[in-house]
């Protein structure tokens, strides 16, 4: 027994700023998945909603992003790329999975917004004169995000959450330091605490701010 | 793009796949029940009770939503490890589901809960009928309707979630996906046909859940 504790050492005040970068490092990619996904997805919305051939194909790829779970999905594209010849790190490979798994889910969203705005009121904008995109911006916009905010958001804590499978590819995120520091201290319950009130702190707070938005815009 | 693709393996253990795939379904499907039990009971406290029984029933709720489901899984695998409580791989991941599930849906229900007028309530009430009846026949029918397509939805999570069984060694589809890619080092295929399969089963869900609500739902 004596000698096995020599393999490990406790806990130390450094290993809370290791799990601190960790938890930056996951801000870090899920920040880059869900700006780039959610712009991709808005995109993908406004294709979605506007023919019905293209929903249908469209649709049906967008849908096996959200029927397989994103493990598969992270392990598969890590193993895919350099069959052609693409040569990612853990975090390229990660990134680019978690931006098509977020733009997935952001385009129904956009287009349950889109479709929030009705056909009368856009007929009415291009009646005024406005163009296609003028309508776009000046009245399906501001009129569609309020509809579609607590789902977006839904989203983004989601994608935030499910950065976490990353640590899969050996991308050193808040939950693969956490596995690092368990295997070396021993002390799970301790760490996978600390991890889970970052995680916490991370989430909370949004998903706080953005339900008093939500009671703020229904007013 | 030099590689060879070999599916005869996989094809091979195709039955296997598709036994641990019947596994991954029966664990989805127990923490749903269990879920569901646990979050009706939370929902409950949370409207009903004041004290530490809603404190319980809030920190559970708030936990479950804003730490990934893989911390989760962690918490009961090694977590519940440090104080010598070991579990089968089953067990960890049925906890780690349920826990999940039970928060998500919580919130649902009581989504539900709240958009049932008071009114109602009265009425049943001074009808004659007592709390339980006033429950069981007048709000949870209603209920029921509000919350079905989320529940459907939180379905179709718990079978995406179960994947994770792999990371904390529970032998369902994805764990037994693993352990045949790592013995014949056919990743890719391995994992190619299983996402094929999370999406059958996903499919299978939604059309069983779309039947079902045809049946309810009738009048």
């Amino acid at each position: 027994m004596e000698s096995a504790a020599t393999y490990f050492s406790g806990f130390n005040p450094n290993d809370l700023w290791f799990l601190g970068e960790a938890a930056l490092r996951t801000l870090w990619i899920s920040f880059w998945a869900i700006s780039i996904g959610s712009i991709l997805g808005v995109f993908l919305g406004l294709a979605l909603s506007v023919s019905r051939l293209v929903a249908f194909t469209l649709g049906t790829i967008l849908d096996i992003f959200r029927s397989v779970p994103l493990i598969i999905q992270l392990v598969l594209f890590f193993n895919f790329a350099p069959i052609i010849g693409l040569r990612l790190n853990p975090f390229e490979a990660g990134l680019i999975v978690l931006i098509v798994y977020t733009s997935a889910y952001v385009a129904n969203v956009a287009r349950a917004g889109i479709e929030a705005v009705g056909i009368p009121m856009r007929r009415a904008a291009r009646s005024l004169g406005m163009n296609y995109w003028q309508d776009l911006r000046y009245v399906v916009w501001p009129i569609g995000l309020r509809a579609v905010f607590p789902a977006w958001v839904g989203v983004a804590l989601g994608v935030l959450k499910d950065s976490a499978l990353v640590s899969i590819l050996g991308y050193v995120e808040l939950l693969k330091a956490s596995q690092i520091l368990m295997t070396r201290t021993q002390e799970a319950i301790l760490i996978l605490s600390i991890a889970g009130a970052f995680y916490f702190a991370l989430s909370y707070p949004i998903s706080y701010y953005a339900t008093r938005l939500e009671q703020r815009w229904s007013q | 793009m030099d590689y060879n693709f070999h599916w005869r393996p996989v094809f091979k253990t195709l039955p296997d796949l598709l036994q641990s795939a019947v596994l991954t379904l029966e664990v989805a499907i127990l923490s749903m029940i269990l879920g569901i039990l646990f979050g009706l009971a939370l929902s409950l406290i949370r409207i009903n009770m004041t004290g530490p029984l809603k404190w319980f029933a809030v920190s559970w709720i708030e936990l479950a939503r804003n730490t990934p489901a893989l911390l989760q899984l962690f918490f009961f695998g090694f977590g519940l490890g440090a104080f010598g409580i070991h579990f089968s791989p089953f067990l960890i991941v049925l906890m780690g589901l349920t826990f999940n599930n039970a928060g998500y849906l919580a919130e649902n229900f009581r989504g539900g809960f709240n958009a049932i007028p008071d009114t109602q309530v009265r009425a049943s009430l001074s009808l004659g009928m007592n709390n339980f009846q006033t429950y069981t026949r007048i709000i949870i029918p209603q209920v029921l309707r509000i919350v079905y397509h989320p529940m459907t939805n939180q379905m179709v999570w718990a079978v995406l979630m179960s994947s994770l069984g792999m990371l904390v060694g529970f032998r369902e589809l994805s764990g037994e996906t693993q352990f045949f890619a790592s013995k014949t080092y056919r990743i890719f295929e391995y994992f190619a046909v299983t996402a094929v399969i999370y999406y059958v089963l996903v499919k299978i869900i939604l059309g069983a859940s779309r039947l079902m609500a045809n049946r309810l739902f009738k009048y």
